[in-house]
């Protein structure tokens, strides 16, 4: 099916194309409206760029294999501030201090382990109660963020530790850290779902679950592996983050879920499952951080950027929408 | 000899799509008191002839004449206001409002201020319950009815306008055959006041119990219009496939192996009680049945789809235990569902994907997946089965039905299994495919593979079974051999009319 493989091109390679405009126009628009001296494409604004887009997009990218599954997972952010907290808090810890600089990698540790913990309570809560994703993780969400209060109450937790901010601002090959990380999760990732087994059977799942469970496929234990995955990354995405802030306050990472939501769907996955790629969630990610930068660049405020965010988010899918349907045979509501 | 002048007549109707001739010249007419089948393979152009008649695709070409006067049908709507309504095989009725509701869905008569009419609402409905002769009322909510009942209302609604012209799509799919006969009374109701009938079916002892005349489509063309008094079956499908299908009966030549499948009292609640069988290595078993009768449940149970109340599974003379798919799949028994949409395909992926689906887990090469394996296997069950694709990356929901069926049966062949129970092996299936797996189910038997097959159609059971199992209300009734069985015995076997006669 040429046809079809065709319109599949248009539809992976839409959000690069998106991206490319947002250049070209931010670019030109600069000229004129810009409130820097500097060109919107400055090599290190756009270093810069990618690291900003790396804790969001780590993230994102970790959702993208949860909506293959037809599943979603609402936790995210705070999953990610309860690990920032423990990470930045076991610095402090006696012991911990004891040990110097080798207490780094050992709080690294206890984040991740924190992030894989919740993840997998999330699993274990979807495969064994069979209640849909959205509302265990909405209440997970809640219950998460309320762990984080428990901490440390409305106070921020602190701990700035100067070898992890040599170790996030080092830049090699001219990108930082955090990039690295975006971009090796990001490989990883992309070989997971396009050339294991877990990845194909993702996309049975979410495409059409009794005919994977007819296949052999164990659905449950498949769930809880992706939602330890996730949690996995958002405790990654806030270590990377944390290591340079060295302060969480218990507000931190709220609406993260969504702004990495937006990005996936902005990338090409279907909210239904079945069908999506890591490539255009990355691209999604980038997206969305060249518009904020871009709008910034020329002068707009934050609340004029959210606007113009979720108005370019509805246009385009209203554009994919009239890509992906065949003919009139479509129902008009 | 002159005919009455026709309600509804097509002329040289062309629909094209993009590097396809959809319809190509399809010209016909329906007399009034008529009840004209419109007969064709999957694809052969029926349905997209619906829609160009429903005002729901334009066509490229040709001419609509309800009655003399030429129309241009733009909407369902203006089709409905024409006199031409369609009942579709699926049903699409708001399950939480009253029958009166739905019937003038849309179209609810209104008084001042919008509020509606209950009283008309209600008058007019009964009006129409009346003609349909139906025991249920205009104030009984949808969702509450049996299938049948709620086509019924879907009949009311086109009952709301003075139909010139009503088209059934599939009607008695989901129906019981006392139901049928409440729906052909329904049509020569219809047919009786003059209305023109198109009626869209498969089933031939339909076609040829209440139609009056057939015509046939086949690749989009219009192949002719038989009167069916003056055919029969063979005709129709020639005309159909251009060639006739074979049905005898086929009893295995080839000697049979060991008991490879037994069950032993199985029950599943409710479902189905004390069934016992055993299917040897080489046999094809059938299963018939009406709907509701048990088999597709004992097929899930023995698949570990559903927990048994009781009784044994013994595979080559062993007891087993399967208590999920897994474990059934393990033991080397594969089932290829009754819904091969819903159940045994991922339709948004390619044909190797499904094909590999059970055991992509082994066909890896350190983390990664094999494609060199995959696509060996892919190639191996597609020459097997002659599959006909355009190659691997092709998605499985592009394909025709029959080719479907052979990705499914394909993929469990590739995990070499011990026993295959196809459920439904042809639903949906258009004619000429049909054969194709009729003879595939025979030649795997042949290979000394141990087939169980359950059927609703009575002529592909005894196509193709060596013995016959009949159940009935959950019960094994009676087990047949080729030899004894007969249309008259089996039908009785399965209607709960004399078990032992």
């Amino acid at each position: 099916m040429a046809i079809e493989n065709r319109k599949d091109m248009i539809k992976q390679g839409g959000i690069w194309v998106f991206i490319l405009a947002e250049l070209i126009f931010f670019s030109m628009a600069g000229h004129y409206w810009s409130v820097s001296n500097q060109a919107f494409m400055d090599p290190g604004n756009m270093l810069l760029l990618l690291k900003q887009s790396a804790p969001i997009g780590i993230i994102a990218l970790g959702m993208t294999i949860i909506m293959i599954n037809g599943n979603i997972d609402l936790s995210v952010g705070a999953i990610f501030a309860l690990s920032a907290v423990v990470l930045l808090d076991s610095l402090s810890w006696p012991f911990m201090m004891a040990m110097g600089d080798w207490a780094l990698p050992l709080a690294w540790g206890f984040a991740l382990l924190t992030g894989v913990t919740l993840g997998a309570v999330n699993g274990l809560i979807v495969w064994k109660t069979g209640i849909d994703a959205f509302i265990v993780t909405l209440g997970s969400m809640l219950g998460f963020r309320g762990l984080v209060f428990m901490y440390n109450g409305e106070q921020p937790t602190s701990n700035l530790n100067w070898t992890l901010v040599d170790f996030a601002e080092a830049q090699v090959l001219g990108l930082h850290t955090a990039t690295w990380f975006l971009f090796g999760t990001a490989l990883v990732l992309w070989f997971v779902t396009t050339r294991t087994n877990h990845g194909r059977n993702a996309y049975a799942i979410g495409n059409n679950r009794d005919a994977a469970v007819n296949a052999g496929i164990r659905v449950g234990p498949h769930f809880m592996w992706n939602f330890i995955l996730i949690g996995f990354l958002a405790a990654l995405s806030a270590v990377v983050f944390y290591s340079e802030s060295g302060s969480v306050n218990p507000n931190d990472g709220m609406l993260y879920e969504l702004w990495a939501i937006t990005a996936v769907v902005l990338g090409g996955t279907k909210l239904a499952g079945g069908y999506g790629s890591i490539a255009g969630t990355l691209g999604g990610v980038i997206a969305i951080q060249l518009l904020r930068k871009g709008l910034g660049h020329i002068g707009a405020d934050t609340q004029t950027v959210n606007l113009v965010i979720g108005l370019i988010l509805i246009a385009v899918l209203f554009l994919d929408r009239q890509l992906t349907r065949k003919g009139k045979e479509e129902l008009k509501i | 000899m002159t005919s009455p002048s026709p309600v509804l007549r097509l002329e040289g109707i062309v629909k094209t799509f993009p590097g396809v001739r959809a319809l190509d010249g399809v010209s016909f007419d329906v007399r009034p008191g008529e009840v004209h089948a419109l007969m064709g393979e999957n694809g052969a152009g029926k349905s997209t002839l619906m829609k160009v008649l429903g005002g729901v695709l334009a066509p490229n070409d040709g001419q609509i004449y309800v009655g003399d006067a030429p129309v241009v049908m733009t909407s369902p709507q203006e089709a409905k206001a024409k006199g031409v309504v369609f009942i579709h095989q699926e049903l699409s009725l708001a399950g939480e409002l009253s029958v009166a509701e739905n019937i003038f869905l849309g179209e609810l008569p209104l008084k001042s201020f919008g509020r509606v009419d209950w009283q008309k609402l209600y008058a007019d409905t009964d009006r129409i319950l009346k003609t349909l002769n139906v025991s249920f009322t205009a104030r009984t909510r949808v969702g509450s009815l049996s299938i049948a009942n709620q086509q019924m209302v879907e009949i009311g609604r086109a009952l709301t306008v003075d139909p010139r012209a009503v088209i059934f799509d599939e009607p008695t799919a989901s129906l019981t055959d006392a139901e049928k006969v409440v729906l052909f009374d329904v049509i020569a109701d219809l047919q009786a006041s003059g209305v023109g009938v198109i009626y869209i079916s498969h089933r031939m002892e339909e076609i040829f119990k209440i139609t009056d005349r057939i015509s046939v489509l086949r690749d989009g063309q219009y192949r002719g219009t038989l009167v069916t008094a003056e055919t029969d079956e063979d005709k129709v499908t020639q005309l159909m496939i251009g060639r006739s299908l074979d049905l005898s009966r086929n009893a295995s030549q080839h000697q049979m192996g060991d008991t490879a499948l037994e069950v032993r009292g199985l029950s599943c609640g409710i479902l189905f009680e004390d069934v016992s069988f055993a299917v040897r290595k080489g046999e094809v078993l059938g299963f018939y049945g009406l709907v509701g009768a048990g088999r597709t449940e004992i097929a899930e149970t023995i698949f570990g789809l559903r927990e048994p109340s009781a009784g044994q599974i013994l595979l080559n003379g062993l007891e087993v235990q399967i208590t999920s798919p897994i474990d059934a799949i393990r033991h080397g028994i594969s089932l290829v569902p009754e819904d091969r949409k819903d159940q045994g395909l991922v339709l948004g992926m390619s044909c190797r994907d499904n094909m590999t689906l059970p055991q992509i887990g082994r066909l890896t090469k350190g983390p990664f997946i094999s494609d060199r394996a995959e696509i060996a296997i892919f190639d191996k069950y597609r020459d097997k089965l002659d599959i006909r694709t355009p190659g691997w990356r092709q998605t499985v929901g592009n394909l025709s039905g029959g080719n479907q069926q052979k990705i499914v049966i394909g993929k469990w062949l590739s995990m070499h299994p011990e026993v295959l129970i196809v459920d439904e092996p042809t639903r949906g299936i258009d004619v000429g495919s049909k054969s194709e797996i009729h003879n595939l189910i025979r030649d795997l038997a042949a290979q000394g593979f141990a087939v169980i097959v359950i059927s609703s159609e009575m002529p592909e059971v005894l196509h193709v079974s060596d013995r016959i199992v009949a159940m009935f209300g959950g019960r094994v009734m009676r087990e047949f051999t080729s030899e004894e069985v007969t249309e008259d015995n089996l039908i009785q076997a399965i209607s709960g009319i004399a078990a032992n006669a």
